[in-house]
């Protein structure tokens, strides 16, 4: 029982959560242009039976429009977590090259890990332009360390492992113990420290968004819909900045739940 | 001929763990190694099968260094199978990873065609250890350093291997460094033996 236990509830987490996901995929097909849709009849109306989740100050319904960005985060989200998983695997491939590279590999990591984070993604996003790709290049870039960091020790570890080192002494390849071995074995850290890495990246984005250096300010995205709604909130008009505020809060949840359920059962 | 000249190892300075160590393996010869835990017998395997550097002293092949890539002429096989096979990988693709032995060869060993589509969690340490013993013995290879791959098997399969062993060295003339603790064992499988005490060896 305790050990088909955390897998039974990777299991649950991970139907969960590929609901939410094929739902938020499914509703950019669902929704068409509903998001921008206006209705200047239906300005800022509260949550009612016409208006679910209520409307913004253009009248555009904010189920719609949390939907959608929802969606956009995702997969910002998902973008940022897999670039940043290839370079933390990489960084970490390359650092058991030698022990010159270790050192380089460990001094970048080290560096990137003194910065605050929300202010290298600043510098880096408004050196990018701002825009989708521009986030996801700057949470990529300074999203890696943590990871790379068990990757190193985890390959460093594998390296002297016996049947990594008779593998060699076979005449095999380092190219053949590289693909045969290590990363096979590495597989399961991947892809639990990427969805650990994603609800950090679709907060940040949203973040980035939310000071104005991130999406632009034409697509629905939370953190868009968050700063707008900062401007009404002393009005009175709540939902503008609860709703996506909760949505963003249950995806970050959900996926925060599974990866640790994952990391427990592989 | 595998020799060793006047090899020096540690693994922290100022505390030697072998001293200008030299000894000579031939083909077709077993040699037996004893000494106590810590006396550095499976560092000195390593180190003629080129798994570890010396800071002293060279390994040799013919009067050649050690080739740094293709199969190894001196294959070391571990006290531990588990520990030496891939947790991920199937036997079969285990045993494959180097040649593909025959069914007679799997036969002479032990190695039954079942086993070939389990992992290796499911063998136990003695049918693992066949596999590994198997796998080492691939074409080109010329030694064997067996690091006390007996000990933690029981008296028949102990004698099983050996025996499967002896007969696949006698017919490819395969030089076998065995060791061990078991004093027994190596008086049986050796005709020359030698003991490692405080970084020398010394014949016994």
């Amino acid at each position: 029982m305790s050990q088909a236990q955390p897998r039974l509830r990777a299991a649950f987490s991970l139907g969960v959560t590929a609901l939410l996901v094929m739902g938020l995929v499914a509703s950019q097909w669902l929704l068409g242009d509903s998001p921008q849709q206006m209705q200047f009849d239906a300005r800022l109306a509260p949550p009612s039976v016409d208006h679910w989740l209520g409307t913004d100050a253009l009248g555009r319904e904010l189920w719609a429009r949390t939907l959608a960005g929802l969606a956009l985060s995702f997969w910002v989200g998902c973008l940022a977590a897999l670039l940043s998983t290839l370079i933390a695997l990489s960084l970490a491939a390359i650092a058991t090259l030698s022990a010159r590279l270790d050192a380089l590999v460990s001094l970048l990591i080290d560096t990137l890990l003194s910065v605050p984070h929300l202010i290298l993604l600043m510098l880096i996003a408004f050196a990018l332009g701002g825009g989708t790709q521009a986030v996801i290049i700057a949470v990529a870039v300074t999203h890696w360390p943590s990871l790379a960091r068990v990757l190193r020790a985890e390959l460093w570890q594998l390296r002297q492992a016996p049947y990594v080192r008779i593998s060699r002494a076979l005449g095999k390849s380092r190219w053949f113990v590289l693909h045969g071995h290590l990363l096979p074995h590495l597989i399961p850290h991947c892809l639990v420290g990427a969805l650990l890495l994603f609800p950090h990246a679709i907060l940040h984005e949203a973040a980035l968004t939310f000071l104005g250096f991130g999406l632009s300010p034409s697509q629905p995205a939370i953190g868009v819909l968050l700063a707008d709604a900062m401007r009404y909130l002393s009005g009175g008009y709540w939902w503008l900045g609860v709703f996506p505020g909760l949505g963003l809060l249950l995806m970050v949840l959900g996926f925060e739940r599974l990866s640790s359920h994952l990391r427990r059962a592989l | 001929m595998l020799k060793a000249r006047q090899l020096s190892f540690h693994f922290a300075p100022k505390v030697p763990l072998l001293q200008d160590i030299s000894l000579t393996l031939c083909a077709g010869q077993w040699l037996g190694l004893s000494g106590d835990s810590g006396a550095g017998k499976s560092t000195l395997g390593q180190l003629l099968a080129g798994y570890l550097a010396p800071q002293a002293g060279d390994v040799t092949l013919d009067g050649e260094a050690l080739p740094k890539s293709g199969v190894q002429p001196v294959q070391w096989l571990p006290q531990s199978p588990e520990l030496a096979v891939n947790p991920r990988w199937r036997v079969g693709k285990i045993l494959r990873e180097a040649w593909t032995p025959s069914d007679t060869q799997c036969q002479a060993f032990g190695v039954q065609a079942k086993w070939l589509s389990r992992f290796p969690q499911s063998l136990s340490g003695g049918e693992l250890q066949r596999v590994c013993v198997l796998r080492a013995l691939a074409p080109g290879v010329r030694f064997l350093v067996a690091d006390e791959i007996s000990t933690m098997l029981d008296p028949i399969t102990q004698v099983e291997l050996w025996q499967a062993l002896k007969r696949e060295a006698e017919q490819r003339q395969l030089g076998v460094l065995v060791i061990s603790h078991d004093t027994a064992l190596l008086e049986r499988l050796c005709p020359q033996r030698l003991h490692l005490s405080e970084g020398q060896l010394k014949p016994w």
